[in-house]
């Protein structure tokens, strides 16, 4: 399950340098001094800000929840949000600051401007929390285009009997907090089964079709040309 | 003239002698060289400065201002900065050891020695102490150390031979003699520390062949002139000492003042790269703004909507100012369009290709073991674009050895070999030479195949005799003997050296001679004659005769010229030998030698003595003596008797015609301009096969006013012109000094019709098959090249081997010098020099046309590059808010141009080769391309550039396209921006080595090393920047952690690469593919045949180019002098131990003192009547 956003410029110069990775690698000097690439979301009044940055700042915060829907009742598809994000990102790339409890750790540092709950308060899980938490790592894996859709949850397989989401009518809950209409931007949300050469993707394959039969043709077309004039230069007297 | 800044603070010259005060005054220079550029202090604010005047590091530095302001900075600093200081360096240490060597040089040459006359005493003084005014003195063998005026000397009378050879290349001997005033001081020391004259003079210039001035000592004013002065450059010789006041010095010297400027040499295509670098600087701009303005609308409908994601400081509110320094951050992001690496990698790809030269063999000759040297390593593809070649003639096409080759005696000739069948064969060191061994005075150089004329002698001849006596007296040769007794002649014209010493090995060995006998030794037996009189040589006689009389009292005049002369002066009874004779001479003229005939009268007693008198008679009168005396002359060289002629070979270095034949067929024209004379030219021209009788056209220019030029030129192009098939066989043949003089004027006077005149002749030059030039001074050299140079946009070879050649190797695109003679004056001011002009085939055929393929294909690729890795920035422009993010990663961008793709564009920039070096040779024509521009050029840069333009569009969207709903095997999402660089990075330099291995025409170890350890350092380089354990170490420098070993693993990724590369490839095989097929080059067929020939090669027949039969064609050519008939009867030019008191009837002939006047006005007559002597053709 995929969320998606379009129009939205998660690869402007400005917004991709605004992020501090010292801070984010639990580093507690850039803790509480991030760097100047974080400006203005550096500091919040003489506070700084853990995780600084704009990118961190504009975090997607709707939740989405997924309901089958049976005569009566709703079944709550369930949704993993755990594996979300890349090994070398959850490991070693993103790490809370060292210290037991994260509220200590993050004493001294104010949440991001638009989050309504600072960051050791974004999961109860104590290894998806603090920056380590998977939907902030995924986030903060910018997008390379402005449209763009990111990993959400996982919709795990029941076994090769059952089908994952059998046929039915499904039932999409959004908890709204993440306005899109002022930039023109819209919302979307992806369900994408999974194939050995990863989601459904259909420009690859017409692309190699197109180029396959492009070469095809082109190597009859040379393979004549060459056969008509080809030996005509073999034989042909080298003027001197 | 260059120097005329310097006329005008000084217009006129006084030195004083042994006075330094006085001459202080004027603040001469001293003689000190200074031709080196730094010293330790000023050496790199200097070549900083200089460094930085280059556009390219200039912008450079501009860039990483640029990048240091933060508003802007789409790029780190260190992007700029590591290749920008890698550059400075490696120029720096380049320039720092090159001027360390010029230090050395001048110093080797200021701290000569010579012996100066301080405070009265004679003291050992470095050249650069050296003042004006100052008396030096001179041993024999020395370099002169500045310009003097001669004062005294140890041969009599003041006299003085010097040597020019590097000044004007001519190697024989010039004399030079005192004032007689100042002769008379001898090498009295006390009397020339006493020597107080002011001389009074033009100011410094360049012209070496006149001087005025006077000498004002003892309230006497004596006139002085050119022959009283010595040049720094000369060498004295056959003098054991002289004395002479210094009178310019250092740079001031007329062979510093001709050196010319050294100006710094660029090629075209360096010209063409700085043209086409200003175009995309250019386009950068265009795209800068395009994307600014990109940035403004966006800003105006989408970012500032966008405001709660992205912050928005003051500055960025307005669009326009936003769009403002977007311009700037995109400049610095695109900059890498216009890499400074390709200015590095253009100087390491010549430096390559110049060590080719300097290590290859084929180029080296043994003999002299001299090397072939590229001098200057900025000019190789230069090499492949040659057009026209000035050569000189002397030690360049010639060995500047004359050897008696051929005769014919009596109606029958000598001097061919024939084998067994009685066919003519070669002649080659297998040939079994005479052997001269019964004649212990022999010269043992001399070499003769012939064997008939050698029984000819053994069985007494008297004609053969005859023929040798000849040449045994009739000449102006000085013998001398060396240390170990053994007979040397001093020859004062290298043709009469040969003769007399082919008379001395067969036999008539010319001993010694006084002012009045000649002394011979004939097969053995010593014979004197008297010598009755000297009939001189001139250029208008164009024949010399001496008058002897033998022991048994008879009177004979022996005279040596010109067939067409002499032929007139004949007896009756000649007829049947004259037409025999003239068929040989015309067989000898047509192989290129140089021919004399020879002829005999027998005089009797009393109609010599009457004729005597008429010359004396005709000595004494003042008014028209010359006229008077050549009449006399004319007298009695009359009803000769042909004996027969001589066959002089002006030797021509080994392999001179194939050069010449070879180079003809690349298309490339050769000029030959030479100091010489015309008949010497010609049959040089001849002899080397630039001339030949097909060429059914001849034109020569010799009138010496403009209106005679002008009407001259008119004639030769209404033949040109007037007939449609003249055209290819035309050729010219010019004495040209004059319209050089008037194209000099123009400067000054600009008359349209001198302007014409230069035109004029141009296109008549171009038309022509060959131009040689002769007569031409060292300056007017120079100009002949500039005027081609200017008028015809071609690129130019000059060269030469002496002294004279230096203004024109100087003034031409390229110049070579002759490497491994005696002076080394050439070399230094070349470019490329080596031993024989043979190499000069190899060097243009094989290593310029390589280099300039090498180059091209460089350049092609290098622009193609940077154009394919740039250009995404531009795509992604439109998708990122025209907000100058880069695609790539910072350090992908650093490290693209210097590591991931240098080697193996430098190594095809170095090693690529099309054809192999024996089919260079074999098709001159492949050299075409590189003359017409065809490799590189504004269209092929199209070309290039739409080529990298077509894969950055390829690189980008297809990546976009499989980018823009993707998910990885596992679902986790990889459509993000790191893996979007990585992505594009890694098809990126997989495409370019695709590319680089389709351009690659030939494999070498090294390009497979490059191409496939680029790939591999890429990809490790990758791998260690994206790894944990650096991401530990500096977290926000490599913030791409783990994505490569992510994004790589996915079989999505991949097949986007493989994608990316086959769409960016494919065209690009599909176009060469056809064109090799449908359009193939000479070089393309010469490949499919080279494949071919791989398997089995043909023996191919070594082309030689048969000599043609000659039409009639007199090739009379004699370097000989006016004056030194006089020299020798006077007995001036004789030690005094030589002088024995003999009586004789030409005793007296003229007065001690005249003959020296009379010298001095017929040498300058010579340099200035040489366009009297008009051609000699039938």
């Amino acid at each position: 399950m995929y969320y998606g956003l379009s129009n939205f410029y998660q690869n402007h110069r400005r917004y991709v340098k605004s992020r501090d990775d010292s801070q984010l690698n639990g580093d507690t000097d850039s803790l509480k001094n991030p760097s100047k690439e974080c400006e203005p979301y550096r500091k919040d009044g003489d506070k700084p800000i853990a995780p600084c940055g704009a990118i961190a700042n504009s975090m997607f915060n709707d939740t989405l929840e997924l309901f089958q829907m049976n005569e009566s009742s709703l079944i709550r598809v369930p949704l993993h949000k755990k594996g979300i994000a890349w090994w070398t990102d959850k490991n070693v790339k993103f790490r809370n600051p060292p210290g037991g409890n994260l509220s200590e750790v993050f004493k001294g540092t104010t949440k991001p401007l638009n989050w309504p709950k600072p960051v050791y308060e974004l999961d109860e899980d104590p290894e998806n929390n603090g920056f380590i938490n998977e939907d902030f790592i995924v986030w903060m894996r910018t997008a390379a285009l402005p449209t763009f859709r990111k990993l959400y949850r996982l919709i795990e397989k029941k076994g090769v009997l059952h089908p994952t989401l059998p046929v039915g009518q499904y039932l999409l809950r959004i908890t709204y907090n993440y306005p899109v209409h002022t930039f023109d931007g819209r919302k979307r949300m992806i369900l994408s089964t999974i194939s050995w050469m990863g989601g459904k993707n259909p420009f690859l394959g017409i692309a190699y079709i197109t180029v396959g039969s492009i070469c095809f043709l082109l190597g009859v077309v040379l393979l004549v040309i060459h056969h008509k004039y080809g030996n005509r230069n073999n034989s042909a007297d080298i003027p001197n | 003239m260059f120097c005329g800044e310097k006329k005008l603070l000084e217009t006129e010259r006084r030195v004083k002698a042994n006075d330094r005060e006085f001459n202080e005054k004027f603040q001469y220079a001293t003689n000190r060289i200074h031709t080196s550029k730094y010293n330790i202090l000023t050496f790199l604010p200097i070549n900083l400065f200089e460094q930085f005047q280059r556009v390219a590091n200039a912008y450079f530095l501009f860039l990483l201002i640029l990048q240091l302001i933060p508003e802007i900075s789409s790029l780190s600093w260190f992007t700029t900065i590591v290749p920008l200081v890698l550059v400075l360096t490696i120029t720096a240490v380049k320039d720092a050891t090159d001027d360390y060597f010029r230090h050395k040089s001048d110093n080797q040459v200021n701290n000569r020695l010579s012996e100066v006359l301080i405070n009265g005493r004679l003291q050992s003084e470095k050249w650069m102490n050296v003042k004006a005014g100052d008396i030096i003195k001179l041993e024999n063998n020395q370099f002169v150390a500045a310009d003097l005026l001669l004062l005294s000397s140890s041969e009599p009378h003041g006299l003085c031979y010097i040597e020019t050879a590097e000044l004007d290349g001519e190697t024989n001997l010039k004399v030079r003699h005192a004032l007689p005033v100042t002769s008379e001081l001898g090498a009295d020391i006390s009397s020339l520390a006493k020597f107080d004259g002011i001389v009074a003079c033009e100011p410094p210039n360049n012209k070496l062949d006149k001087f005025t001035g006077d000498l004002s000592w003892k309230d006497n004013k004596y006139p002085l002139n050119n022959e009283k002065i010595i040049l720094r450059g000369c060498v004295l010789r056959n003098t054991s000492w002289c004395f002479g006041m210094v009178i310019f010095a250092g740079p001031d010297t007329k062979l510093m003042q001709n050196s010319g400027k050294t100006t710094f040499k660029r090629t075209s295509i360096d010209r063409l790269m700085n043209t086409l670098v200003l175009w995309i600087f250019g386009f950068l701009v265009c795209m800068g703004v395009i994307l600014a303005i990109g940035n403004s609308i966006w800003k105006h409908q989408v970012g500032d909507y966008f405001r709660a994601f992205l912050f928005q400081d003051e500055v960025g509110k307005n669009p326009i100012f936003s769009g403002f320094l977007t311009f700037w951050s995109y400049i610095i992001i695109l900059n890498t369009v216009v890499p400074i690496s390709l200015y590095v990698s253009v100087e390491v790809i010549r430096l390559g290709h110049s060590h080719f030269i300097n290590w290859d063999r084929k180029m080296y000759y043994a003999k002299k073991e001299t090397l072939a040297e590229a001098r200057t390593t900025t000019l190789n593809e230069e090499l492949g674009q040659i057009e026209y070649i000035f050569s000189d003639k002397t030690g360049t096409l010639t060995q500047n050895i004359m050897t008696f080759n051929k005769c014919s005696i009596n109606g029958r000739t000598y001097g061919e070999v024939y084998d067994d069948l009685g066919r003519k064969t070669e002649i080659n060191e297998k040939t079994k030479p005479v052997d001269f061994s019964f004649n212990p005075q022999a010269d043992s150089k001399f070499q003769f195949y012939d064997h008939s004329l050698i029984e000819s002698i053994k069985l007494g001849d008297p004609k053969v005799y005859e023929f040798f006596r000849l040449l045994a007296l009739c000449h102006t040769v000085m013998p001398e003997e060396n240390n170990e007794g053994k007979l040397i002649y001093q020859v004062q014209s290298p043709d009469e050296g040969a003769l007399v010493t082919a008379a001395r090995n067969f036999g008539f060995i010319f001993k010694s001679r006084t002012p009045e006998t000649i002394t011979v030794e004939e097969m053995g037996k010593i014979v004197t004659y008297q010598l009755l009189a000297f009939l001189d040589f001139n250029n208008i006689r164009k024949r010399m005769s001496v008058i002897v009389r033998n022991p048994e009292g008879q009177i004979k005049l022996y005279c040596k010229g010109a067939d067409t002369i002499l032929f007139e002066k004949l007896h009756s009874s000649n007829e049947e030998l004259m037409t025999v004779t003239s068929d040989h001479l015309s067989e000898f003229g047509g192989e290129g030698l140089r021919t004399l005939a020879i002829a005999y009268r027998n005089l009797n007693e009393e109609y010599f003595k009457e004729w005597f008198k008429l010359l004396e008679e005709a000595n004494r009168v003042f008014d028209k003596r010359d006229e008077r005396v050549a009449a006399a002359y004319e007298e009695i060289e009359r009803d000769m008797m042909l004996l027969g002629a001589t066959a002089i070979e002006d030797k021509l270095q080994d392999g001179v015609i194939e050069t010449i034949t070879n180079l003809s067929l690349a298309n490339i024209k050769i000029w030959v301009l030479t100091g010489d004379k015309q008949e010497t030219a010609m049959n040089i021209g001849y002899s080397c096969n630039m001339l030949t009788d097909d060429m059914n056209e001849v034109f020569i220019l010799s009138g010496h006013t403009a209106a005679e030029v002008w009407e001259e030129l008119k004639k030769a192009k209404e033949i040109l012109f007037g007939r449609s098939t003249g055209f290819t066989n035309g050729y010219a043949f010019c004495e040209k000094l004059q319209e050089l003089k008037l194209g000099s004027t123009i400067e000054e006077t600009g008359y349209a019709l001198e302007a014409n005149l230069q035109n004029e002749f141009l296109e008549i030059a171009c038309i022509c098959k060959t131009v040689i030039c002769c007569r031409v001074t060292p300056l007017q050299k120079a100009q002949v090249v500039e005027l081609v140079k200017k008028h015809r946009k071609a690129v130019t070879l000059a060269i030469g081997d002496g002294a004279n050649d230096i203004s024109m190797i100087k003034s031409a695109h390229i110049g070579v010098g002759i490497s491994g003679q005696e002076g080394m004056q050439a070399v230094l001011a070349s470019d490329y020099s080596f031993a024989q002009f043979r190499y000069l085939q190899r060097l243009l055929l094989v290593h310029g046309r390589w280099s300039y393929f090498r180059m091209c294909k460089f350049l092609c690729y290098f622009f193609y590059k940077n154009f394919a890795f740039t250009l995404v920035h531009f795509w992604f422009g439109f998708f990122c808010g025209f907000s100058a993010q880069t695609v790539y990663d910072q350090w992908f961008i650093t490290l693209f141009n210097i590591v991931y793709t240098s080697l193996p564009v430098l190594a095809m920039g170095i090693f690529d080769q099309d054809v192999n070096e024996q089919n260079s040779m074999d098709y001159p024509n492949l050299y075409g391309p590189g003359q017409l521009n065809l490799l590189f050029n504004k269209r092929k840069f199209f070309i290039c550039i739409a080529h990298g333009v077509y894969t950055s569009f390829a690189l980008f969207f297809i990546p976009y396209g499989a980018f823009y709903n993707v998910a990885g095997e596992d679902g986790k999402h990889i459509a993000d921006y790191q893996s979007f660089a990585v992505t594009i990075a890694t098809s990126l330099v997989i495409v370019v080595s695709v590319q680089i291995a389709l351009d690659t025409s030939y494999w070498t170890v090294i390009n497979h090393v490059f191409i496939w350890g680029s790939i591999a350092v890429y990809f490790s380089i990758l791998f260690t920047m994206h790894s944990d354990g650096i991401f530990d170490i500096f977290p926000n420098q490599f913030p791409f952690v783990g994505n490569a070993r992510h994004s790589l693993s996915q079989k999505n990724i991949w097949l986007v690469i493989l994608l990316t590369t086959v769409v960016s490839v494919m065209p690009v095989i599909t176009f060469r593919f056809l064109k090799v097929v449908l359009y193939p080059t000479l070089s393309d067929q010469v490949r499919q045949l080279q494949k071919a020939q791989d398997k089995a090669r043909p023996l191919r027949g070594h082309k030689r180019q048969p000599r043609r039969t000659s039409s009639r064609r007199s090739g009379y050519a004699f370097a000989h002098q006016e004056g030194y008939g006089e020299l020798i009867t006077s007995g001036k030019n004789m030690r005094v131990k030589n002088l024995h008191p003999t009586s004789g009837l030409g005793k007296t002939m003229y007065n001690s003192t005249s003959w020296i006047e009379n010298l001095c006005k017929k040498t300058t007559d010579t340099v200035n009547s040489f366009s009297l002597d008009r051609t000699v053709k039938l």
